[in-house]
């Protein structure tokens, strides 16, 4: 019987202190969605959206070569990283005992440590210092770098979450390699994969430091992916560390904006691919 | 069988007219439940039957373990060959030798001959993926494709090999009839594979085979993850379709083996002890382990 009391006890006390710990490490997160919120509203309007920003004095104005700026980073990057990524993370998990996907898998974890200044200064030197200009090219291709261990590791681990009983059903059927992997292995991996990616595009669309020296920044509209480009990140510092308080608001608008498009495009995806499939 | 499956009361719920139908065809079934009776026609038949397949000198290999040893083992066409013997005898190995799929596993190999209508599917110049075709199989447990619907997972085989298919509803229906399923089953085609009970599932996964049109069907273990209402389906299945199909079981429950089978081959430590037909092997074994064995003397 006390047995039986004490139990309830460290039950109820384990119960709580597990409560606790999720309500602290909510806290940063409601309290920084919050806080932009709260901020950043205000300066939040339609000319914010869809105009250029204003000269250093004239009120009014907006930020939407930075919003154009970023969706077309975060594209080029992903039209680099998720072929790519997706397709070594099938090769990771398909020979995974080889040497080579050994060695693969170990760059690839030291690659996601690498700090995303030195991709950044790394794609300066290989892209900007060649071309001798800032490009948005410049920029995506550094995001793109950052994207790609992730989503290749991401997508080693749901491969292989697919059960060894599905790969004998297609096999069995007499199916070949490569459409057993891309029509039972992939398809059945494809909602993990698509949030793999999409926490991959979330990281990288707030992106500061690789962008500094290769998409640079440009108060105007940039024509072609061959001109350094404004963005949603690096307008937020260059407006954050102003001396001008209409600038800091805008700056907090900024914040709220890129939050926005990084949900917009997340829960897009989970519509899109998330219907429901499990493995 | 198929209008057995049928309930006109519940024309688009498919799990209760699936188990009220499986309960009936039990009961059908202990009426003629004596395997000997059932067979008395075939024996006739069993010795005019060619040989479908036939292993010569089979062995199997996992790394350096030797799994199977030197098995010379003939499969009668349109007749139901039961593999028995205690676990870790090489039963599975051996069937999945039979379409080549124990060389998926890493480190497995196989040795010696395996003819398919006397043509060596372990020649150089064969092509795996044709055998696999002509081999189908069925797996111990239930494997529907989760992202596909049960039509498309009756069509995954014509899909997976790359086969257009000029009328898949009428593919789709016929199988899903070969497996007593259509019935149950013809309004929710587009529900998920994996939302049927595990009985059905597997008979789906029988369907998913016979699409392909399949010359032998090998069927690993395939009743046991099921419940004996499922199982005696899957048994009376494998009863009609021994009319048309050379069936290679492997199974655990001896009287499964007595229930549904032809032939019978025993397997223990990797090597084939006795094969005979089934009545012979259950009644008048030659070879004492045999006879050990299926009287449940052996440790």
């Amino acid at each position: 019987m006390a047995q039986h009391r004490t139990r309830l006890v460290v039950d109820f006390c384990v119960r709580a202190l597990c409560l606790l710990a999720t309500l602290l490490a909510l806290l940063p997160l409601v309290s920084v969605l919050g806080y932009v919120v709260v901020r950043g509203a205000g300066g939040l309007s339609w000319a914010f959206l869809t105009e250029l920003p204003k000269p250093l004095g004239e009120a009014g104005g907006g930020m939407a070569n930075a919003i154009q700026g970023t969706l077309r980073l975060v594209l080029i990057a992903a039209l680099l990283a998720i072929p790519a990524g997706v397709l070594s993370g099938v090769y990771l998990a398909e020979f995974k005992h080889t040497r080579f996907a050994k060695l693969a898998r170990f760059c690839a974890d030291v690659m996601s440590g690498i700090p995303s200044i030195t991709v950044g200064l790394f794609v300066y030197g290989l892209v900007v210092t060649a071309t001798r200009h800032f490009s948005a090219l410049a920029g995506g291709l550094s995001l793109g770098f950052l994207m790609l261990p992730s989503v290749a590791r991401t997508t080693e681990e749901f491969v292989k979450l697919v059960p060894e009983s599905l790969r004998e059903a297609a096999l069995g059927l007499g199916a070949s390699a490569w459409r057993t992997t891309l029509w039972v292995l992939l398809r059945t991996a494809a909602p993990g994969i698509a949030v793999g990616i999409m926490l991959a595009v979330a990281r990288v669309a707030g992106e500061t430091a690789p962008l500094l020296f290769t998409a640079f920044n440009n108060r105007f509209w940039s024509e072609s992916v061959n001109e350094p480009t404004a963005s949603l990140p690096v307008a937020i510092y260059t407006y954050a560390v102003s001396p001008y308080d209409e600038w800091h608001r805008q700056a907090w608008a900024a914040a709220l904006v890129l939050i926005l498009v990084v949900l917009l495009l997340n829960l897009s995806a989970r519509l899109v691919v998330g219907r429901k499939v499990r493995l | 069988m198929s209008s057995r499956g049928s309930n006109p009361a519940h024309p688009s719920s498919g799990a209760l007219p699936a188990s009220r139908s499986e309960r009936e065809s039990t009961k059908g079934r202990t009426l003629h439940a004596d395997p000997n009776a059932a067979r008395v026609g075939d024996e006739a038949g069993a010795s005019e039957s060619h040989a479908k397949m036939r292993t010569h000198a089979l062995s199997a290999y996992f790394g350096a373990a030797q799994v199977l040893r030197s098995i010379d083992l003939s499969i009668a066409e349109k007749r139901v060959t039961a593999v028995i013997g205690p676990s870790g005898c090489g039963k599975s190995t051996f069937i999945r030798c039979l379409n080549r799929m124990h060389e998926v596993g890493p480190g497995a190999r196989a040795q010696g001959h395996v003819l398919l209508d006397e043509q060596d599917i372990y020649h150089a110049s064969v092509d795996v993926v044709r055998v696999r075709r002509r081999v189908g199989m069925v797996f111990q447990k239930p494997n529907p494709f989760p992202t596909m619907s049960i039509r498309d997972n009756v069509l995954a085989g014509l899909k997976l090999n790359g086969l257009r298919v000029a009328d898949p509803s009428s593919v789709v229906e016929q199988a899903l009839r070969q497996v007593a399923l259509w019935d149950e089953l013809k309004d929710v085609l587009s529900r998920q594979g994996t939302s049927l009970s595990g009985g059905q599932q597997q008979r789906l996964c029988i369907a998913r085979c016979l699409a392909l049109e399949p010359e032998v069907l090998l069927m690993d273990e395939p009743c046991s993850s099921l419940d004996p209402i499922a199982t005696a389906r899957v048994e009376e299945l494998m009863h009609a379709l021994r009319k048309n199909y050379t069936i290679v079981i492997v199974t655990h429950n001896m009287q499964q083996a007595a229930r549904v089978a032809d032939f019978t081959a025993f397997f223990y430590m990797g090597q084939l002890v006795e094969h005979d037909r089934t009545d012979v092997i259950f009644t008048r074994p030659k070879e004492r382990r045999t006879e050990d064995y299926i009287t449940g003397r052996f440790g």
